[in-house]
């Protein structure tokens, strides 16, 4: 193919004419001059490698002129002199028609729905302005399905299946598929079993993308309210590095708006006695993740051919939930550290306690993270002592939103406030959690200057950095270089675990994250309605947030060198093993036995 | 001398096999096993008076034949050559026997392209099949023809896809053999999902070398060394003798590499379908045969760009393949002379529902509706009023007293109102209720939606509640106006031709039965006294001898009376079973 | 679905493990292996599909929504005496519906229910092609046709 000349073709919306690439669709044609043709299953997020487009909705239909029937603008490519009406009579009945449809087997129950506000079918309908609904007739009525982080109320499925290619196509998961046909069809896991008996990860990308409330996160804000209000419960809170990049667009903010500091106050309110940073426990993690690695790639340069590499990151439990079901023969190969927020509940429970004299019992651990596994996490048996969790409550970013609207709290107008100490402190390496590649970056701040013994001049590697779904790069070591993988979306850790398994990987080191964008798209984040820009602004937010501290490597951070000298010793020590590391499963065969 | 037995699904449900059996028995006892051949064949078309044995060479068709009477065929035909007069065909009309099938009015009307072989040869022998011309076609093309020559012979007949469409085949493979890539396909749609349709099933049953052979020529054209059948599991009898075919094929190198000492290589492959109506789609019997569920996909990219793994592939019925080998030996202008202006050709239909004379026949392009029904058809049966004929399956619609004269072909069906769909022909008489049949179709279409689009998934379920409704007596004027409109809507939106097709049914009832409709609405009555919602079941006082039987045997103890005197029906709780209705000997209730 | 139980014992795992084999563990084969795994189990009973899944490597929930795509996959054990009543234009019209009613009222089940006995199962079927013979039935692979609803109770005899 040399020097290809993009062929552009002339089509006529609404009367405007407009020259596209030949190729494209007319609803790409229409959103170029402006035309905003509504959807329901169309989801194009081209900069994640994330397009879906059954053509099954059918709210998007044109009338095409020469054409026997409607067509449906997401899926019809344009051809030289077509000439399109995005709303003629027939088209707006059609499409009210064809949503009135919809309305007819969906339950009416948007004052209590957990989407309301923010659900997709709800807007389209007041958009059409629908004020009665003229067909009656049989409803679809399914179990509700309620596992540790989501709640499947598949009455209000529209089978718009977006749920069904983020779960397949870009996650791999394979929990979800469509199953029966015709009015009975729905997206369900096999048997139409609850989710808990799926190979589901709970990475939340369904609920990320699902248009009305079928799909939702399980709300804890009930029972923080409670702790909350109970005198013996002496209740922290810790929050997510890609919370507060996100928090801000609930209250109207634009994306990637850093609120750090009134995202504490608002806490502080809401009558958390400690308001605490789960990135401290980043630092903590890359310490003991560090540590691990510089370990292994000890010995490995040793030349002991039996140690693992590439060591894989342990962060997300999504990710740590897949690799358990997919890869059970390489469950040696993650890094044994636990993810930043149970570190945080270790050490809270087992550490902060006994300084404030508080039991154990009576300390109520609350974290806000931008994700709905971590309610999963928190709930895994090897994280409770004698029944008691390390972490008993996990909140998305949304919940607290709307805990923080339910309070009262004009979150605006709040002036910014620090977090508490010592839990608190945290550099700007742990801020890069939030974002692809940032765990990695954070670990070779520390592991290059623990290695080498020499400071870094310049602590930004752009290498790493980026939204590609795949990347490597690789990093002199003081003359060894390190290669190193990252990749988001857990379809594409896939390949690189294939790669492992059949001996091709070349890395050292590989950071993975369940969610496309990492922790800034993940489950539990503000509802980005497949607008990939809100992802990229609050991509850019972490990173000015790491560049606006002043100790920006995690082994700097005072407070957790005082952590290791008064409590844990050094980092792998056999106390960490005890508190800050864990074990994984064979979850191959834990699906489906009832 | 040879007795072809009918072999098709009909007759074997009717024993056809006993009887074959019994043949070479009674022609052993005799010892003529050697000078008379028993053939099983595929299937006669005249289902009706199945089983069918055939005698020739006197072309004697003896109709519905019974495992006992194999002894006197043989002894009588065969060895006295005294035809069995009681098994022969009786005119209706005239009330004489007739022997020869070509003077049944069944067959007169006839011209037989696609179905040339059933009932002619043995579909398990391909010497049979190359005995009346098999694989001359196939041999022509690969050396005496180029790909565009064929194709251009193909366009040149006019023949269009006899699946439903209607669109040009010629063009189709024209498409595919321009598309460029390593691999490309040919696949044959053989997943007759039409409710009362059974052709394709009958020329594979009783012709599969016809289609194997049209498949090659079909690869050489545009390309591609690979075909699938595309083939219903519910159809044993088919696939047990395609796989023969195929087997017998293969030994005579009719299929493979080097097809006929040429260098093109073709071979074929059976998919099997699962029972899904939506499979007969292009797009949905693609992802069928990847092992997906049958859903469609939108068009562009067409199968002909974009089909099986991503190939270009070229999908035809299985009555288009069986037409292919004649045109190409004939020649595209003796097939275009038959028809009319844009239908070319033939088309096969089953002729079933309330009608003389049941079975698949091969009409040309042209024959008038009145043709078909009351000639071929011999009239509706037990005399009663002709009322409707469905055409086209659930995509089609009723057609009336009004079309019967139109000559039927693609464009003139869909001008009144229905399609020609995969050919299947329902006569209705004046017991059928309309807005019954409307919701039949719709219960099907309801059934066999895959759910991937609004408008079908949730349309036509709205559509079949809404005429349940009106069946109920609960329906009103808005309704009525809500079923067009919606109809309308479905038909404008929805993604695959199931959908797009599925209100015929309800539109052409609409148009053309509105009085029946009204009836329902208005009335609360159904006129041809089907709905048994709208049913009233009454006793006649006069009629009654209080004989209690009624009483005694209704479910719900609705009847009530006196021993010897009449009886009463409490409409509040007769659950119109129709139990009284049946046990009165004294015809002394009916039906309001 | 859970209430069936069902376990595979180590030859039927082998022979269906051979199924898939047979077919290369080509997932594009997945309804051609379902297809002889029906042939062998009688129906498609969730352990089946879970081994199929594994076999092909795709997912478990992948499998079932090709089985509940297919009305000829089954995941209900048939009876011993599969019932089909066709449901066809050409048998509806000539009284199929009635017939049907009569199965459901003496054998007093659902389309696509067994008998708790086990002995009968029933299920709609769309054209079997014998139009002539319309209304037909489906007992096993013989073929009944123009059945009247007062012949249904005859039909049965055959099987008690």
């Amino acid at each position: 193919m040399r020097n290809q000349i993009m062929e552009l073709v002339k089509i006529t919306i609404d009367g405007k004419t407009v020259e596209v690439e030949k190729g494209a669709t007319i609803y790409d044609a229409a959103k170029l001059i402006g035309i905003d043709i509504p959807t329901l299953c169309y989801m194009n997020m081209g900069d994640m490698n994330i397009k879906h487009n059954p053509g099954g909705c059918r709210i998007c239909v044109v009338e095409v002129e020469g054409r026997r029937n409607l067509a449906p603008s997401c899926v019809t490519p344009v051809m030289n002199g077509m000439v399109v009406n995005t709303h003629s009579v027939r088209v707006l009945n059609a499409r009210r028609t064809v949503l009135e449809l919809m309305l007819s087997d969906h339950p009416f129950d948007c004052l209590v729905c957990a989407k309301s506000g923010n659900c997709d079918l709800q807007s389209l309908a007041q958009r059409l302005g629908i004020r009665e609904i003229p067909f009656q007739g049989e409803q679809s009525t399914y179990r509700k399905d309620t596992s540790p982080s989501i709640i499947r109320d598949m009455d209000k499925c529209i089978m718009c299946r977006r749920c069904e290619t983020m779960c397949n196509q870009v996650q791999t998961v394979g929990a979800l598929s469509a199953v029966n046909r015709g009015f009975q069809a729905v997206v369900a896991p096999a048997f139409e079993m609850n989710l808990d008996h799926s190979p589901c990860t709970y990475c939340g990308q369904c609920i990320s993308v699902c248009p009305t409330g079928a799909l939702t996160e399980v709300d804890h804000t009930r029972q923080v309210i409670n702790a909350l209000a109970d005198p013996k419960k002496t209740v922290i809170v810790q929050t997510a590095p890609a919370v507060r990049v996100a928090l801000g667009e609930e209250f109207g903010m634009e994306p990637g708006t850093i609120v750090t500091g009134k995202m504490a106050a608002a806490l502080r309110k809401l009558g958390f006695n400690y308001v605490f940073d789960t990135d401290f426990a980043a630092d903590l993690t890359i310490m003991e993740e560090g540590t691990e690695l510089l370990g292994r790639l000890n010995k490995f340069l040793a030349g002991d051919k039996k140690v693992k590499l590439p060591i894989l990151t342990s962060c997300c439990p999504a990710w740590v939930k897949f690799f358990e079901h997919n890869f059970p023969d390489m469950l040696d190969i993650p890094s044994t550290a636990r993810s930043p927020q149970q570190m945080f509940g270790a050490i809270a429970k087992n550490y902060f306690a006994e300084k404030i004299n508080v039991k154990r019992e009576d300390l109520v651990v609350v974290s806000i993270m931008p994700c709905v596994a971590k309610k999963y996490e928190c709930s895994r048996e090897e994280f409770s002592t004698n029944g008691n969790p390390d972490v008993d409550y996990s909140l998305s970013t949304r919940e607290l939103a709307q805990f923080i609207k339910q309070a009262n709290i004009d979150f605006n107008s709040l002036d910014d406030e620090d977090f508490d100490r010592p839990l608190g402190e945290s550099t700007g390496a742990a801020v890069i959690f939030g974002t692809t590649g940032g765990v990695i970056e954070a670990a070779v701040r520390t592991a290059y200057e623990i290695h080498t013994g020499k400071k870094l001049d310049k602590v930004d590697f752009q290498q790493i950095r980026g939204l590609e779904n795949v990347r490597s790069a690789s990093v002199d070591v003081d003359g060894f270089e390190l290669k190193i993988g990252i990749a988001h979306g857990l379809g594409n850790a896939r390949k690189l675990l294939e790669d492992i398994r059949d001996g091709k990987s070349e890395f050292h080191a590989i950071e993975i994250m369940a969610c496309p964008g990492g922790c800034i798209g993940g489950g539990g984040q503000p509802y980005h309605h497949g607008d990939t820009s809100i992802l990229k602004a609050r991509f850019k937010a972490i990173y000015r947030e790491d560049a606006g501290k002043t100790i920006r490597k995690s082994h700097e951070n005072p407070y957790i060198i005082q952590l290791y000298k008064e409590f844990l010793g050094k980092p792998c020590s056999e106390l960490s093993h005890h508190l800050l590391h864990t074990k994984y499963f064979d979850r191959q065969d834990d699906v489906f036995v009832d | 001398m040879h007795l072809l037995v009918c072999g098709g699904t009909g007759c074997r449900a009717s024993e056809s096999s006993a009887i074959l059996d019994n043949l070479k028995s009674v022609l052993e006892e005799n010892n003529l096993e050697n000078e008379v051949q028993v053939v099983k064949t595929g299937c006669f078309g005249f289902c009706e008076k199945g089983p069918i044995v055939k005698v020739l060479p006197d072309n004697t068709f003896y109709t519905q034949v019974k495992p006992e009477d194999a002894k006197e065929i043989v002894n009588e035909h065969i060895i006295k050559g005294r035809k069995v007069n009681r098994l022969l065909y009786l005119n209706p009309e005239s009330k004489e026997h007739v022997s020869d099938s070509k003077h049944m009015g069944f067959y007169k009307k006839q011209i037989r392209i696609a179905l040339r072989n059933c009932g002619f040869i043995n579909p398990e022998n391909i010497d049979e099949y190359i005995s009346r011309d098999g694989y001359e076609a196939l041999a022509k093309c690969i050396t005496e023809m180029t790909p565009a020559q064929v194709i251009d012979v193909i366009k040149r007949s006019g023949l269009r896809g006899r699946g439903g469409a209607g669109f040009p085949t010629g063009l189709k493979w024209e498409i595919a053999s321009k598309s460029v890539a390593d691999q490309k396909y040919v696949v044959c749609n053989a997943d007759e999902g039409d409710p009362g349709a059974f052709m394709d099933r009958s020329v594979l049953e009783g012709d599969p070398h016809s289609v194997i052979e049209a498949m090659a020529i079909c690869g050489y054209s545009i390309g591609a060394s690979k075909g699938l059948v595309y083939i219903r599991a519910e159809y044993p009898l088919a696939i047990e003798r395609l796989k023969i075919a195929i087997g017998q094929a293969r030994e005579y190198g009719l299929l493979g590499e080097k097809i006929l000492g040429t260098d093109f290589a073709f071979d074929l492959e059976l998919r099997y379908g699962a029972g899904a109506f939506v499979c007969g789609e292009e797009t949905a019997l693609i992802h069928s045969m990847e092992g997906l569920r049958g859903e469609p996909t939108v068009k562009p990219p067409f199968p002909a760009e974009r089909g099986y793994l991503g190939k270009p592939s070229n999908v035809n019925n299985v009555e288009t393949f069986a037409n292919i080998p004649v045109i190409i030996n004939k020649g595209p202008e003796w097939f275009s002379s038959i028809g009319t202006e844009k239908s070319k050709g033939t088309k096969v239909f089953a002729l079933a529902g309330k009608i003389n004379n049941v079975g698949l026949i091969e009409v040309p392009m042209g024959t008038t509706l009145r043709e078909i029904i009351f000639e071929i058809g011999g009239g509706i049966k037990d005399g009663k009023k002709f009322k409707a004929v469905q055409t086209g399956g659930p995509s089609g619609g009723c057609l009336t007293e009004k079309h019967l004269d139109t000559p039927i072909d693609y464009d003139n069906l869909i001008a009144s109102g229905s399609m020609m769909g995969s050919g299947g022909m329902i006569v209705m008489d004046e017991d059928d209720c309309m807005v019954s049949i409307a919701k039949y179709y719709l219960d099907f279409t309801v059934e066999e939606s895959c759910g991937k689009c609004t408008p079908c998934r949730v349309g036509n379920k709205r559509l079949y509640e809404t005429l349940d409704k009106i069946c109920h007596g609960n329906g009103t004027m808005e309704d009525l106006d809500k079923l067009r409109n919606l109809s309308n809507v479905i038909r404008d939106t929805s993604l695959c031709g199931l959908g797009q097709t599925s209100p015929n049914p309800v539109l052409s009832t609409l148009d053309n039965f509105y009085h029946e409709y009204l009836a329902h609405v208005k009335d609360h009555k159904c006129p041809a006294g089907q709905c048994k919602a709208l049913m009233q079941y009454t006793i006649n006082p006069e009629a009654c001898v209080g004989c209690t039987a009624c009483a005694r045997v209704c479910p719900v103890n609705a009847i009530s009376g006196e021993r010897k005197k009449p009886h009463f029906i409490d409409t509040t709780v007769c659950i119109k079973c129709g139990a009284c209705f049946e046990k009165c000997k004294f015809d002394a209730i009916y039906i309001n | 679905m859970s209430h069936i139980k069902f376990k595979l014992n180590p030859e039927q795992l082998t022979e269906l493990k051979e199924v898939c084999k047979s077919f290369n563990n080509d997932k594009g084969e997945l309804i051609n292996v379902l297809h002889k795994a029906q042939g062998i189990f009688g129906y498609l009973p969730a352990e089946v599909q879970e081994v199929v899944a594994k076999e092909l490597k795709i997912s478990v929930a992948q499998v079932y929504g090709v089985v509940t795509f297919y009305s000829f996959f089954s995941m209900m054990p048939k009876g011993q005496h599969p019932i089909s009543i066709c449901m066809g234009t050409a048998c509806y019209v000539r009284g199929g519906e009635k017939v049907l009613d009569e199965f459901k009222r003496i054998l007093n089940i659902q389309v696509g229910e067994t008998t708790p006995d086990g002995k009968y199962s029933m299920s709609c079927l769309r054209c079997v092609g014998a139009c002539g013979l319309a209304p037909v039935v489906m007992v096993g692979d013989k073929v009944y046709g123009r059945v009247a609803p007062d012949g249904v109770r005859d039909i049965l005899k055959n099987y008690e």
